[in-house]
Protein backbone atom coordinates (compact mmCIF):
# COMPACT_ATOMS: atom_id res chain seq x y z
CA UNK A 1 0.00 0.00 0.00
CA UNK A 2 2.46 2.14 -0.80
CA UNK A 3 1.55 6.32 -1.50
CA UNK A 4 2.59 8.28 -4.40
CA UNK A 5 3.73 11.53 -1.56
CA UNK A 6 6.31 10.26 0.76
CA UNK A 7 4.51 9.02 4.03
CA UNK A 8 5.95 11.47 6.50
CA UNK A 9 4.57 14.79 4.69
CA UNK A 10 1.06 13.16 3.98
CA UNK A 11 -1.93 14.51 6.16
CA UNK A 12 -3.74 12.77 8.88
CA UNK A 13 -6.90 12.38 6.85
CA UNK A 14 -4.92 11.12 3.99
CA UNK A 15 -3.36 8.38 5.34
CA UNK A 16 -4.47 4.65 4.68
CA UNK A 17 -4.94 2.38 7.51
CA UNK A 18 -2.54 0.18 7.24
CA UNK A 19 0.16 2.50 7.54
CA UNK A 20 -1.34 4.38 10.34
CA UNK A 21 0.92 3.00 12.64
CA UNK A 22 4.26 3.77 11.11
CA UNK A 23 2.97 7.19 10.58
CA UNK A 24 1.99 8.07 14.30
CA UNK A 25 5.68 7.01 14.83
CA UNK A 26 7.48 9.07 12.01
CA UNK A 27 5.65 12.42 13.47
CA UNK A 28 8.21 14.52 15.12
CA UNK A 29 7.55 14.62 19.01
CA UNK A 30 10.50 17.16 19.86
CA UNK A 31 8.76 20.55 21.28
CA UNK A 32 9.20 22.69 18.20
CA UNK A 33 7.28 19.48 16.59
CA UNK A 34 4.35 20.09 19.27
CA UNK A 35 4.82 23.30 18.96
CA UNK A 36 4.48 23.27 15.20
CA UNK A 37 1.11 21.27 15.01
CA UNK A 38 -0.88 23.19 17.64
CA UNK A 39 0.16 26.53 15.33
CA UNK A 40 -0.81 24.41 12.26
CA UNK A 41 -4.18 24.16 13.69
CA UNK A 42 -4.63 27.38 15.53
CA UNK A 43 -3.96 28.95 11.97
CA UNK A 44 -6.43 26.08 10.01
CA UNK A 45 -8.95 27.27 12.61
CA UNK A 46 -7.98 31.35 12.29
CA UNK A 47 -7.82 31.59 8.42
CA UNK A 48 -10.96 29.54 8.13
CA UNK A 49 -13.58 31.16 10.85
CA UNK A 50 -12.00 34.67 12.47
CA UNK A 51 -10.35 35.96 9.25
CA UNK A 52 -13.31 36.54 7.05
CA UNK A 53 -14.07 40.00 6.44
CA UNK A 54 -17.16 40.20 7.78
CA UNK A 55 -16.74 37.54 10.84
CA UNK A 56 -20.24 36.31 12.98
CA UNK A 57 -20.42 36.25 16.07
CA UNK A 58 -21.41 32.31 15.78
CA UNK A 59 -17.69 31.38 15.38
CA UNK A 60 -16.97 32.89 18.84
CA UNK A 61 -19.67 31.40 20.19
CA UNK A 62 -17.91 27.98 19.28
CA UNK A 63 -14.86 28.45 20.42
CA UNK A 64 -16.87 29.82 23.80
CA UNK A 65 -18.78 26.59 23.89
CA UNK A 66 -15.76 24.24 23.19
CA UNK A 67 -14.42 26.27 26.51
CA UNK A 68 -17.20 25.22 28.92
CA UNK A 69 -17.24 21.35 27.53
CA UNK A 70 -14.04 21.33 28.26
CA UNK A 71 -14.18 22.33 31.52
CA UNK A 72 -17.10 20.00 32.57
CA UNK A 73 -15.10 17.29 31.19
CA UNK A 74 -12.11 18.47 33.96
CA UNK A 75 -14.90 18.75 36.63
CA UNK A 76 -17.22 15.78 36.02
CA UNK A 77 -15.03 13.99 39.10
CA UNK A 78 -16.26 16.82 41.13
CA UNK A 79 -19.14 17.51 40.17
CA UNK A 80 -20.73 13.36 40.22
CA UNK A 81 -21.92 13.97 43.85
CA UNK A 82 -24.53 16.70 42.91
CA UNK A 83 -26.95 15.34 40.74
CA UNK A 84 -30.29 15.46 42.06
CA UNK A 85 -30.64 12.23 43.75
CA UNK A 86 -33.19 10.61 46.21
CA UNK A 87 -30.46 10.51 49.30
CA UNK A 88 -27.17 11.89 49.07
CA UNK B 1 -22.76 20.82 49.97
CA UNK B 2 -19.80 22.21 52.34
CA UNK B 3 -16.91 20.89 50.62
CA UNK B 4 -18.63 21.26 46.89
CA UNK B 5 -18.78 24.78 47.46
CA UNK B 6 -15.61 25.87 47.19
CA UNK B 7 -14.56 22.86 45.28
CA UNK B 8 -14.69 25.12 41.75
CA UNK B 9 -11.55 27.16 43.19
CA UNK B 10 -9.16 24.44 43.57
CA UNK B 11 -6.50 25.14 41.35
CA UNK B 12 -7.09 22.65 38.33
CA UNK B 13 -4.76 19.52 37.73
CA UNK B 14 -5.07 16.85 35.01
CA UNK B 15 -2.56 13.65 35.35
CA UNK B 16 -0.49 15.85 37.44
CA UNK B 17 0.16 18.24 34.91
CA UNK B 18 -0.97 21.70 35.70
CA UNK B 19 -3.81 22.61 33.41
CA UNK B 20 -3.86 25.89 35.49
CA UNK B 21 -1.30 27.35 32.69
CA UNK B 22 -3.49 26.67 29.90
CA UNK B 23 -6.00 28.43 31.42
CA UNK B 24 -4.24 31.39 32.47
CA UNK B 25 -3.00 31.44 28.89
CA UNK B 26 -6.52 30.57 26.84
CA UNK B 27 -7.85 34.33 27.07
CA UNK B 28 -4.96 35.27 24.49
CA UNK B 29 -6.43 33.29 22.38
CA UNK B 30 -9.50 35.71 21.57
CA UNK B 31 -7.49 38.70 21.25
CA UNK B 32 -5.85 37.91 17.68
CA UNK B 33 -2.92 39.87 15.98
CA UNK B 34 -2.96 41.37 12.35
CA UNK B 35 -0.36 43.41 10.40
CA UNK B 36 -3.17 44.90 7.89
CA UNK B 37 -4.27 48.43 7.82
CA UNK B 38 -7.86 46.77 7.83
CA UNK B 39 -8.87 43.98 9.64
CA UNK B 40 -11.30 41.97 10.22
CA UNK B 41 -14.78 42.48 11.97
CA UNK B 42 -13.05 41.24 15.36
CA UNK B 43 -9.94 42.69 15.36
CA UNK B 44 -11.55 46.17 14.27
CA UNK B 45 -14.00 46.23 17.37
CA UNK B 46 -11.23 45.10 19.89
CA UNK B 47 -8.88 48.32 18.34
CA UNK B 48 -11.87 50.53 18.69
CA UNK B 49 -11.85 49.14 22.19
CA UNK B 50 -8.46 49.90 23.36
CA UNK B 51 -8.14 53.00 21.55
CA UNK B 52 -10.97 54.52 23.42
CA UNK B 53 -9.73 53.11 26.78
CA UNK B 54 -6.20 54.05 26.28
CA UNK B 55 -7.28 57.52 25.04
CA UNK B 56 -8.81 57.71 28.31
CA UNK B 57 -6.68 56.36 30.99
CA UNK B 58 -3.62 57.84 29.39
CA UNK B 59 -4.62 61.29 28.98
CA UNK B 60 -4.26 62.57 33.01
CA UNK B 61 -0.84 61.70 32.91
CA UNK B 62 2.59 62.96 32.03
CA UNK B 63 5.09 61.77 29.22
CA UNK B 64 6.77 59.92 31.11
CA UNK B 65 3.83 57.90 32.53
CA UNK B 66 2.49 57.30 29.30
CA UNK B 67 5.40 55.11 28.95
CA UNK B 68 3.52 52.50 30.79
CA UNK B 69 0.62 52.50 28.62
CA UNK B 70 1.80 49.18 27.37
CA UNK B 71 1.22 47.90 30.75
CA UNK B 72 -1.66 49.07 31.84
CA UNK B 73 -3.14 47.90 28.56
CA UNK B 74 -2.45 44.79 28.42
CA UNK B 75 -3.47 44.47 32.18
CA UNK B 76 -6.95 45.78 31.68
CA UNK B 77 -7.46 43.53 28.79
CA UNK B 78 -6.19 40.55 30.58
CA UNK B 79 -7.99 41.04 33.58
CA UNK B 80 -11.05 42.19 31.69
CA UNK B 81 -10.94 39.10 29.68
CA UNK B 82 -10.32 36.17 32.83
CA UNK B 83 -13.13 37.80 34.60
CA UNK B 84 -15.77 37.63 31.61
CA UNK B 85 -14.68 34.51 31.03
CA UNK B 86 -14.83 33.33 34.56
CA UNK B 87 -18.63 33.76 34.42
CA UNK B 88 -19.18 31.07 32.04
CA UNK B 89 -20.58 27.37 33.90
CA UNK B 90 -18.02 25.54 34.79
CA UNK B 91 -15.12 27.72 34.16
CA UNK B 92 -12.06 28.44 36.33
CA UNK B 93 -11.25 31.92 36.68
CA UNK B 94 -7.16 32.55 37.75
CA UNK B 95 -7.71 35.81 39.81
CA UNK B 96 -10.18 33.93 42.13
CA UNK B 97 -6.15 32.94 43.41
CA UNK B 98 -4.82 35.63 45.97
CA UNK B 99 -1.62 34.72 44.99
CA UNK B 100 -1.57 35.91 41.48
CA UNK B 101 -3.62 38.90 42.39
CA UNK B 102 -0.63 39.34 44.75
CA UNK B 103 1.96 38.81 42.20
CA UNK B 104 0.24 40.95 40.10
CA UNK B 105 -0.60 43.83 42.41
CA UNK B 106 2.52 44.21 43.89
CA UNK B 107 5.65 44.66 41.61
CA UNK B 108 3.36 47.25 39.61
CA UNK B 109 2.60 49.35 42.91
CA UNK B 110 6.38 48.84 44.11
CA UNK B 111 7.67 50.34 40.35
CA UNK B 112 5.46 53.02 41.09
CA UNK B 113 6.52 54.13 43.79
CA UNK B 114 10.41 53.52 43.47
CA UNK B 115 10.28 55.66 40.03
CA UNK B 116 8.76 58.42 42.25
CA UNK B 117 11.30 58.03 44.87
CA UNK B 118 14.37 58.10 42.53
CA UNK B 119 13.04 60.65 40.24
CA UNK B 120 11.75 62.67 42.69
CA UNK B 121 12.57 62.09 46.05
CA UNK B 122 11.89 65.37 47.86
CA UNK B 123 8.18 65.72 46.64
CA UNK B 124 7.61 61.30 47.09
CA UNK B 125 8.89 62.12 50.60
CA UNK B 126 6.64 65.14 50.76
CA UNK B 127 3.62 63.16 50.60
CA UNK B 128 4.10 61.31 53.85
CA UNK B 129 2.58 65.07 55.16
CA UNK B 130 -0.59 66.61 54.18
CA UNK B 131 -0.31 70.23 53.58
CA UNK B 132 -1.31 72.25 56.67
CA UNK B 133 -1.52 69.92 59.58
CA UNK B 134 -1.23 71.51 62.94
CA UNK B 135 2.21 70.80 64.64
CA UNK B 136 1.49 68.67 67.69
CA UNK B 137 -0.13 65.88 64.66
CA UNK B 138 2.77 65.63 62.79
CA UNK B 139 4.57 62.33 64.54
CA UNK B 140 1.14 60.25 63.91
CA UNK B 141 -0.11 61.63 60.53
CA UNK B 142 3.63 60.44 59.01
CA UNK B 143 2.46 57.05 60.43
CA UNK B 144 -0.87 56.68 59.17
CA UNK B 145 0.36 58.18 55.77
CA UNK B 146 3.18 55.13 55.80
CA UNK B 147 0.80 52.74 56.65
CA UNK B 148 -1.74 53.34 54.36
CA UNK B 149 1.07 53.62 51.56
CA UNK B 150 2.09 50.30 52.56
CA UNK B 151 -1.53 49.12 52.41
CA UNK B 152 -1.92 50.13 48.96
CA UNK B 153 -0.68 46.80 46.83
CA UNK B 154 -2.23 44.50 49.54
CA UNK B 155 -5.69 46.25 49.34
CA UNK B 156 -5.26 46.33 45.45
CA UNK B 157 -4.83 42.17 44.83
CA UNK B 158 -7.19 41.42 48.26
CA UNK B 159 -10.26 43.83 46.50
CA UNK B 160 -10.15 42.27 43.51
CA UNK B 161 -9.52 38.20 44.94
CA UNK B 162 -12.58 38.87 47.23
CA UNK B 163 -15.25 40.62 44.60
CA UNK B 164 -14.75 37.91 41.87
CA UNK B 165 -14.61 35.15 44.74
CA UNK B 166 -17.75 36.10 46.75
CA UNK B 167 -19.60 36.80 42.93
CA UNK B 168 -18.96 33.45 41.99
CA UNK B 169 -20.33 32.25 45.38
CA UNK B 170 -23.06 33.64 45.11
CA UNK B 171 -23.86 32.58 42.28
CA UNK B 172 -23.42 28.96 43.37
CA UNK B 173 -25.44 29.40 46.39
CA UNK B 174 -28.63 30.95 44.85
CA UNK B 175 -28.33 28.82 41.76
CA UNK B 176 -28.44 25.90 43.92
CA UNK B 177 -31.23 27.53 46.00
CA UNK B 178 -33.39 27.50 43.03
CA UNK B 179 -32.77 24.23 42.13
CA UNK B 180 -33.71 23.19 45.41
CA UNK B 181 -36.58 25.00 45.61
CA UNK B 182 -37.77 23.60 42.02
CA UNK B 183 -40.35 21.01 44.05
CA UNK B 184 -41.66 23.93 45.90
CA UNK B 185 -43.46 26.36 43.06
CA UNK B 186 -43.30 30.41 43.22
CA UNK B 187 -40.63 30.97 45.50
CA UNK B 188 -38.41 29.72 42.45
CA UNK B 189 -39.71 32.30 39.88
CA UNK B 190 -38.71 35.25 42.54
CA UNK B 191 -35.19 33.79 43.19
CA UNK B 192 -34.33 32.69 39.38
CA UNK B 193 -35.48 36.40 38.82
CA UNK B 194 -32.51 37.55 41.84
CA UNK B 195 -30.13 35.29 39.88
CA UNK B 196 -30.66 37.05 36.96
CA UNK B 197 -30.20 40.79 38.35
CA UNK B 198 -26.83 39.00 39.97
CA UNK B 199 -25.43 37.73 37.43
CA UNK B 200 -26.38 41.25 35.60
CA UNK B 201 -24.55 42.70 37.91
CA UNK B 202 -21.93 40.55 38.37
CA UNK B 203 -21.11 41.06 34.59
CA UNK B 204 -20.05 44.51 35.89
CA UNK B 205 -16.92 42.32 36.41
CA UNK B 206 -15.64 44.53 33.96
CA UNK B 207 -16.24 47.16 36.02
CA UNK B 208 -13.54 45.38 38.26
CA UNK B 209 -11.40 45.98 36.14
CA UNK B 210 -11.52 49.33 35.40
CA UNK B 211 -11.19 49.86 39.31
CA UNK B 212 -8.03 47.79 39.33
CA UNK B 213 -6.52 50.15 36.68
CA UNK B 214 -7.67 52.96 37.59
CA UNK B 215 -7.17 52.97 41.22
CA UNK B 216 -3.34 51.72 39.96
CA UNK B 217 -3.30 54.66 37.53
CA UNK B 218 -3.58 56.94 39.99
CA UNK B 219 -1.47 55.80 42.52
CA UNK B 220 1.41 55.97 39.20
CA UNK B 221 0.25 59.30 38.85
CA UNK B 222 0.43 60.38 41.84
CA UNK B 223 4.09 58.67 42.72
CA UNK B 224 5.80 60.17 39.18
CA UNK B 225 4.66 63.08 38.24
CA UNK B 226 2.68 65.20 40.88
Amino acid sequence: MASVVPLKEEKLLEVELGELPSWILMRDFTPSGIAGAFQRGYYRYYNEYVNVKRGSIARLSLVLAAYVVFNYRRSHKELKHERPRKYH
Amino acid sequence: MNENLFASFITPMMFGLPLVTLIVLFPSLLFPTSNRLVNNRLISLQQWMLQLVSKQMMSILTPKGQTWALMLMSLILFIGSTNLLGLLPHSFTPTTQLSMNLGMAIPLWAGAVITGFRNKTKASLAHFLPQGTPTPLIPMLVIIETISLFIQPVALAVRLTANITAGHLLIHLIGGATLALMSINTTTALITFIILILLTVLEFAVAMIQAYVFTLLVSLYLHDNT
